[in-house]
């Protein structure tokens, strides 16, 4: 579960109201959110660097809180509070619209040399936004939050957020050569060439984890502006002519990578999020990208999505009797505005860019429920009538194992990963014709094949419990694994071994 | 052996002793092992009040085997001296002597030998002083006669660095007469015999009295694995509930089975390297119903079913890749296609408990491999309420009856929930399991009804085993680093009983 911090004191004065620290964590329990830990900067650096690193740092209370791996609009805090707002009906979930400029639209145009490497990007612009120090750090956080989630730590999709003031469109979405790319990355002095970049960040530990996505290409992809300033070099790091800082009043967002649709989901998401500050809540401005076939699309795309349930599904499958303007209440509270149409049977829900995690009916329901609270509904035994049947192997496994330990014998479990020389060296056999399972990129050798027999754990069993009186009686009875060629496929037989030491 | 010759022995030298007697000298003036004697001393303390030991511990230098023989030979240094003609030696020849190599520094330390090394046939050895007192070889034959005292700390400690002397601890007994003294000690009678009964000699008889505190000798047993205890005891449960066993004799699964037919899309961070096994050979997995596979890609990339889909590429390749099971819940998947092609419909319930594999970082309480437990119902109708019945009737039978659920999220159950109940030691709610309602996506394309629903829950069988038998790391429990003596220990294993006092060690 991906994990969000944020400033408790912030969070409250967001939410209107303080709780006390058992009150919030209930409020959590009931949206599905869990306060993980509560904790403070100070008391991060003592347990990770000593107590003396941590002098100075500050104290100011952190939650942590988890947050369900679906639900990208609840990774920054202010995501959490218009969530837990709406939920408790405090407010009224905002309407996203995109909106042109009333002068140039910004165009972003991806060339054919991208096209072959990371060919999807999607943009947008936060127009007349207002930064504070925490609203700057939540809009980085976020950033970070989406490459480690959905934009599988930045291989599928790559974030960049630009000061358009320092900038002039159009900007071209291009690759080069690296050797061909000289600019001044984000924080440094001077200008470097791409494949001096990429030696300096081999050990730079937060950047050196994505040079694998790009470092064996022959090109490199990378954004100019129409100055031949670079944006950024994506996905690895920003130009520094471009770098946001809380005064930048105009942003550029470009996401670009591999996954279309991932790409326009990161974007609504940080659009929706942080438009809130704009001079215009809530109001994005659009962006045009034109891809090489010279098809050009708008961005964002905050599309809602309208789906029709029957309200009596919703209660069928919840197990509740609530009427169709309940219902429509209970979603709407889940940022789910709903409203009962047709035969006063039919719930319309409007399924906001922020809800991209609602793709089926299921989920709608599962929102239902939330908001009704799982803990008030009502218990029943499901009237399933079946006559229950053993599995014949483990029937008899049962069975021997009762007679094993009857006869004197003590039950080992043992593991069923092992090394290669556990089942073959050191059984006097060649490896090749035990017909063993392989693992692929065992971490250690321990992990390196499947078990083909049981002995090798009972006597690695026996040899950690030398010290024991003996007789030392020892059985098993477990799978292996053995290469089935026949069938193409594996099978683990019935094996039960046993071993005796007087 | 209080009746032994070494006792007998003992208690006369004693009567006829003033005061008392150390055991290591009487043992040497005896000419009998001090072992010996300490087990006559100590068979007679368990008669009782006869003789009183107190236990002495004496420390004492004595000569290593290397110490001994240069107390014998002479140092190596002295020797290397003493192989000097007046002409001198090579060094090469020197250092080829038995006691060359080490007699050589210390003999050049010491200044009694000096070395020209432009010599002309190569360096060589000149001794430096006409003689010399081997002060080594002294000193341990000081030791050797037992004068070790005569020498000082430093002198002891040096040759103690040079593996010459160690110092001994000697426990001997001061042995004096105790308040029941007496030189004929009777032998006690361990045995009542018929004779004894009939004769009435018994009355006369001195027995031994019973130890009721001795461990006694256990009973030749075998015994089961704490863990398979907890198992058996599941499988009872879900037996009494009416569920049928699943297959589960399959620890290698393909990525079809294990995700793809669980609606979990391709590049979900499960199916990374880094939490999945993944198998080198065989890498793929041959055989699969392709029909139901194309509507599982359909479903994937495109929707379907009412569902938006994921919209992305759904690749077979990546489908075809075998791994070790990361869960049990691909072996439901293949029961609930089975139940699937069966028409009509009939309801089911299902469960299973078996191993599956994670490559996850190791701690005190995460291994690579584990059990899951896994229970199934699929019928028409099905609520979440009635998903917190079952699971209210199955935690009950645990003796778990404080529930709460809540909201959760899997990639194939929609609505899920997380099961809490209230722990009393620890005073708060943990949770006990995970559930929920599989999706629509998972169930429609394998062919089964809509109106069906299926509930599905599951939990690890390492945790309440860990949690029942009071282990704190998961590997005393699993895996051959077990220390049998916990499988022998470890009692019956009853779920649903109370939790009794703590248990006090030895108690039978």
């Amino acid at each position: 579960m991906p994990t969000v911090s944020v400033k408790r004191d912030l969070l409250f004065r967001a939410l209107g109201r303080t709780y006390t620290d058992e009150e919030f964590d209930e409020l959590c329990f009931e949206f599905g959110l869990e306060l993980d830990e509560i904790t403070s900067e100070k008391e991060i650096i003592s347990k990770e660097q000593g107590n003396e690193k941590a002098e100075g740092a500050s104290d100011v209370v952190l939650y942590k809180i988890d947050v369900p791996a679906n639900r990208y609009d609840l990774l920054c805090l202010e995501g959490l509070v218009r969530g837990l707002q709406v939920f408790k009906e405090r407010i009224k979930a905002p309407v996203y619209k995109r909106v042109t400029p009333n002068g140039e639209i910004q165009k972003l145009i991806i060339t054919e040399e991208t096209a072959r490497m990371r060919p999807y990007a999607v943009a947008a612009v936060l127009r007349n936004i207002k930064f504070t120090r925490d609203r700057f750090g939540s809009f980085v956080e976020l950033q970070e939050k989406l490459h480690q989630n959905i934009c599988r730590k930045r291989a599928l999709v790559a974030i960049g957020t630009h000061d358009l003031d320092t900038l002039s469109g159009p900007f071209t979405y291009t690759a080069k050569r690296p050797s061909d790319i000289k600019f001044k990355p984000l924080n440094k002095t001077k200008e470097y060439t791409a494949c001096e970049l990429m030696n300096i960040y081999k050990t730079d530990n937060h950047l050196k984890h994505y040079l694998h996505i790009i470092e064996n290409k022959p090109l490199f992809p990378v954004i100019y502006d129409s100055n031949g300033v670079v944006l950024s070099m994506p996905p690895i790091i920003n130009g520094n002519h471009s770098k946001i800082t809380v005064n930048t009043r105009n942003v550029f967002i470009e996401c670009t990578g591999t996954d279309f649709t991932k790409a326009k989901i990161v974007l609504d998401v940080i659009v929706t999020m942080f438009s809130e500050y704009c001079e215009n809540p809530f109001m994005v401005e659009a962006a045009e990208v034109v891809f090489p076939n010279g098809k050009s699309y708008i961005f964002p795309e905050l599309a809602y999505r309208k789906e029709i349930v029957r309200a009596d599904l919703i209660n069928k499958k919840v197990g509740i009797r609530e009427t169709p303007e309940n219902i429509a209440k209970l979603l709407t509270r889940m940022h789910l505005k709903s409203e009962v149409i047709g035969d006063g049977n039919q719930i319309e829900i409007e399924i906001p860019p922020t809800r991209a995690d609602v793709i089926h009916a299921c989920d709608i329901v599962e929102d239902a429920a939330i908001a009704y609270g799982y803990n008030n509904i009502q218990m029943a035994l499901p009237k399933t009538y079946t006559i229950a049947n053993q599995f014949p192997l483990n029937k008899l496994t049962e069975l021997l194992r009762y007679d094993m330990a009857a006869a004197g014998f003590t039950e080992a479990l043992t593991f069923a990963l092992c090394s290669q020389e556990d089942i073959a060296d050191k059984l006097g056999l060649d490896i090749s014709a035990t017909k063993a399972v392989h693992i692929s990129n065992p971490k250690t050798a321990e992990f390196q094949v499947a078990r083909t027999t049981l002995l090798p754990g009972l006597l690695k069993t026996i040899a950690a419990n030398r010290k024991m009186p003996l007789p030392l009686k020892l059985f098993e009875i477990s799978d292996i694994v053995v290469k089935d060629s026949s069938r193409g496929k594996n099978k683990s037989p019935f094996s039960p071994a046993e071993s005796i030491l007087l | 052996m209080a009746d032994g010759p070494v006792a007998e022995v003992l208690l006369r030298q004693l009567a006829a002793a003033d005061g008392g007697l150390d055991s290591a000298e009487l043992a040497a003036k005896l000419g009998v092992e001090h072992q010996a004697l300490v087990g006559a001393v100590k068979s007679l303390q368990a008669l009782g009040e006869i003789i009183e030991a107190e236990l002495r511990s004496t420390k004492r230098w004595e000569l290593t085997a290397e110490g001994e023989e240069i107390a014998r030979e002479g140092s190596h240094e002295a020797r290397v001296f003493r192989s000097i003609p007046p002409e001198g030696l090579a060094q090469s020849e020197l250092m080829r002597l038995p006691s060359g190599k080490v007699g050589f520094s210390k003999a050049m330390s010491n200044k009694w030998i000096r070395v020209d090394k432009s010599a002309a046939d190569g360096p060589r050895v000149f001794r430096v002083v006409d003689s010399v007192e081997d002060e080594v070889q002294r000193r341990l034959q000081l030791v050797q006669g037992g004068q070790a005292e005569k020498l000082g700390e430093k002198e002891r400690s040096e040759l103690r660095k040079r593996k010459l002397l160690t110092e001994v601890t000697l426990k001997t007994y001061w042995v004096s007469k105790g308040s029941a003294f007496s030189t004929s000690i009777s032998k006690q009678e361990t045995e009542l015999s018929p004779e004894m009964i009939s004769s009435g000699s018994w009355r006369d008889r001195p027995f031994k009295p019973y130890n009721f505190l001795a461990h006694g000798v256990l009973p030749d047993s075998g015994h089961l694995h704490p863990l398979l205890k907890v198992r058996t005891q599941f499988r009872q449960i879900f037996l009494e509930m009416g569920f049928t066993e699943m297959p589960t004799d399959n620890f290698i699964e393909s990525s079809f089975w294990n995700f793809d037919a669980l609606f979990q899309p391709q590049q979900h961070p499960a199916r990374d390297q880094h939490d999945t096994f993944f198998l080198r050979d065989p890498a793929e997995a041959l055989q699969l119903p392709m029909d139901y596979v194309h509507r599982v890609k359909r479903t994937h990339s495109q929707g379907g079913y009412g569902s938006q889909g994921y919209k992305y590429n759904w690749k077979l390749e990546e489908a075809r890749k075998n791994l070790l099971r990361t869960h049990t819940t691909s072996a439901s998947a293949r029961a609930l296609y089975r139940l699937a092609q069966k028409k009509p419909f009939t309801p089911a319930k299902y469960f299973s408990i078996d191993r599956v594999f994670r490559n996850e970082t190791l701690d005190a309480t995460h291994l690579a491999e584990f059990h899951q437990i896994e229970g199934v119902v699929a019928d028409h109708g099905l609520t979440l309420g009635h998903l917190m019945g079952v699971l209210r009737e199955f935690f009950t039978k645990l003796g778990i009856t404080q529930l709460r659920f809540k909201p959760a999220y899997n990639p194939y159950t929609e609505p899920s929930m997380e099961v809490f109940s209230y722990h009393q030691g620890l005073r708060k709610w943990v949770e006990v399991g995970n559930s929920g309602i599989f999706r629509p996506e998972m169930l429609l394309p394998m062919g089964l009804p809509e109106n069906v629903s299926v509930i599905a829950w599951g939990l690890s069988l390492e945790r309440p085993t860990m949690i029942k038998y009071g282990i704190n790391n998961i590997r005393e429990l699993v895996g051959h680093k077990v220390n049998l003596q916990m499988v022998y220990d470890s009692p019956l294993c009853r779920l649903d009983a109370e939790p009794g006092p703590p248990r006090t060690q030895g108690t039978a």
